[in-house]
């Protein structure tokens, strides 16, 4: 894994693709070698506000050597970031967390399941999962994403990387309901998941997989101070005693976001 | 150019070290700093046996800070003398562990576990608001401090440094319980008591409801204090409290610490304890300090 850093990272573009969601893409040398699933901290200029903002990677040029992230306005950061342009530049640390585990695809089904702004990191797994060599490329990739209404951000996109199902709050665009209604409504089949999201779309997914005794692995959220493991702000309960920690507790920003859905307890 | 100072007989190479609970022990910041540089690691608290720590949210930032309710978390002092104190050993740089409890006997244990180990002080906790049992039990009444210092000086090996906890009336009737009792340091301040609500949930930001207030915030609070503990004992004392520059760290050596721990700005900086050593020097030069020595306390009354 690539050395982290603290660096600074130059805004390449940066425009609006929904309400509130903003699609940014960053030049920085973070863009080396990045798994899917990862993030970065961006910190805010403003002192008052000291704590890196994790925002997920949607995509990668690692030939541009460039980022993209496509996050939520949340929050006094994310309303700062959300105001840069080309040119400007913002300060990242990174590269964080694992990555979803990419090597459990080989030959099977996938299921990519985003809900939210839990939807853009499933974008580089799905270009990533996609462009595998064969015999370590999975042999179906099936996306279902959830969204509140009609604006089905990156839509498009994830078009292009697999068979794309939605599920919105308002029944606007595809099935009514969350990823799961759409994932009955049209028989999707999966041996493997891999999810992103909103708390209870990753419990209720926990319980699908189990039920249909399906592997899934699924990218958790959490406060998060340091964002490097040492503050042990950001952790998830664990099934059995953390091999860091000694205890059933796990750190979200160094041994996740991403774990295996039978190992946390959520 | 001297930079190193003293502390109960053991020598540092500068007074840069980092606030324990900020720092892991070491391994997770060795990506970004220079361990070899640091004057001292001072770990993450330890118990005699691993903690789990509070329900999450733990963290919440607030204006210049951060508010935290970790609730020491930690995995026993035994993880740690098979880990974590062989990974610091492999540095040239100070050693000291912080040290948590419920009881004094559990103070004890740990403190006996860690007396014929590479460490070179002890840091004992009695500071902590996000536990209910022991820890700032300890830490809050004159007399409380003084049994439990009193009781570990019997059985530490290593010399010990109390960290005081900022949650009291008057700093220096508690600084001169710790020193009277035999400590042979202190270490203050430990985090101020806060709390944030969350307008849009109408729900406390932390599950703990309350935690410990760190970051740039609270620094002229703990150069106040450290000042106050100052004037009032002839122990050396290591200052912090949202320590971000030289600067900062400066003020506090001019309050009369004698080292400086770098604390929540580590998570905004993961070089900040680097830049925090290059520009204590370059204010050395600036001013013709031969000494680092010479700084210590020196504005007073």
């Amino acid at each position: 894994m690539a050395k982290k850093k603290k660096t600074q990272a130059k805004v390449l573009s940066q425009r609006m693709l929904a309400d509130g969601i903003c699609d940014l893409w960053l030049e920085t040398s973070l863009a080396e070698h990045v798994n899917p699933g990862q993030f970065i901290g961006v910190y805010p200029a403003n002192a008052s506000a000291l704590l890196p903002r994790p925002i997920s990677i949607c995509r990668v040029n690692e030939g541009r050597n460039a980022l993209r992230l496509v996050y939520r306005i949340v929050g006094k950061g994310t309303a700062e970031f959300a105001l840069y342009q080309p040119g400007e530049y913002l300060s990242v640390l990174g590269i964080l967390g694992n990555g979803f585990p990419m090597e459990k695809a080989a030959g099977r089904k996938v299921m990519l399941m985003g809900g939210g702004i839990g939807v853009p990191p499933l974008l580089e797994l799905a270009a990533q999962l996609k462009r595998l060599p064969e015999g370590q490329k999975p042999s179906q990739i099936s996306i279902v994403m959830g969204y509140r209404d009609a604006q089905t951000f990156l839509k498009e996109e994830f078009e292009e990387n697999g068979a794309l199902y939605i599920a919105t709050e308002d029944g606007s665009v595809g099935s009514r309901g969350n990823v799961l209604d759409a994932v009955r409504e049209n028989h999707v089949e999966a041996d493997v998941i891999y999810a992103c999201g909103p708390m209870p779309m990753l419990r209720a997914i926990k319980k699908y997989a189990q039920d249909n005794r399906i592997q899934a692995y699924i990218s958790l959220e959490e406060r998060m101070a340091c964002g490097v493991g040492a503050c042990l702000g950001c952790v998830c309960k664990t099934v059995h005693e953390d091999a860091h920690s000694h205890v059933n507790n796990t750190r979200i920003c160094t041994d996740g976001p991403v774990f295996n859905a039978e190992d946390v307890d959520i | 150019m001297n930079t190193s100072v003293e502390i109960a007989g053991v020598s540092f190479k500068n007074p840069v070290m980092t606030a324990s609970g900020t720092f892991g022990s070491g391994m997770e910041y060795a990506e970004f700093a220079d361990l070899n540089r640091l004057g001292a690691v001072i770990t993450k608290g330890v118990a005699n046996v691993p903690w789990p720590g509070n329900p999450t949210p733990r963290v919440v930032e607030t204006y210049g800070g951060m508010l935290n309710a970790i609730g020491l978390q930690n995995p026993g002092v035994d993880v740690m003398i098979e880990r974590d104190l062989p990974y610091l050993q492999q540095f040239d740089t100070g050693v000291i562990v912080n040290v948590c409890g419920k009881s004094v006997e559990d103070y004890i244990e740990v403190v006996e576990k860690l007396s014929d180990q590479p460490v070179d002080l002890l840091e004992i906790n009695v500071s902590c608001p996000n536990v209910k049992e022991g820890a700032i039990a300890f830490g809050q009444k004159a007399d409380a401090l003084y049994n439990i210092t009193e009781q570990l000086k019997k059985h530490a090996k290593q010399p010990i440094i109390m960290k005081l906890s900022p949650n009291v009336t008057d700093i220096a009737e508690m600084a001169k319980a710790a020193e009277a009792a035999g400590a042979d340091a202190i270490s203050l301040i430990n985090t101020i008591t806060g709390m944030k609500i969350d307008i849009d949930k109408r729900r406390f930001a932390l599950a703990n409801k309350t935690g410990g207030l760190s970051g740039p915030a609270i620094k002229p609070v703990a150069v106040r204090m450290v000042y106050q503990a100052a004037q009032a004992v002839k122990i050396p004392i290591i200052g912090m409290g949202g320590i971000a520059t030289a600067e900062d760290a400066i003020e506090f050596i001019l309050a009369g610490a004698t080292a400086v721990a770098v604390g929540m700005m580590n998570f905004h900086d993961p070089y900040a304890t680097m830049s925090v050593i290059e520009g204590i020097e370059k204010y050395m030069q600036m001013q013709h300090v031969e000494d680092i020595r010479e700084l210590i306390g020196a504005v007073h009354d």
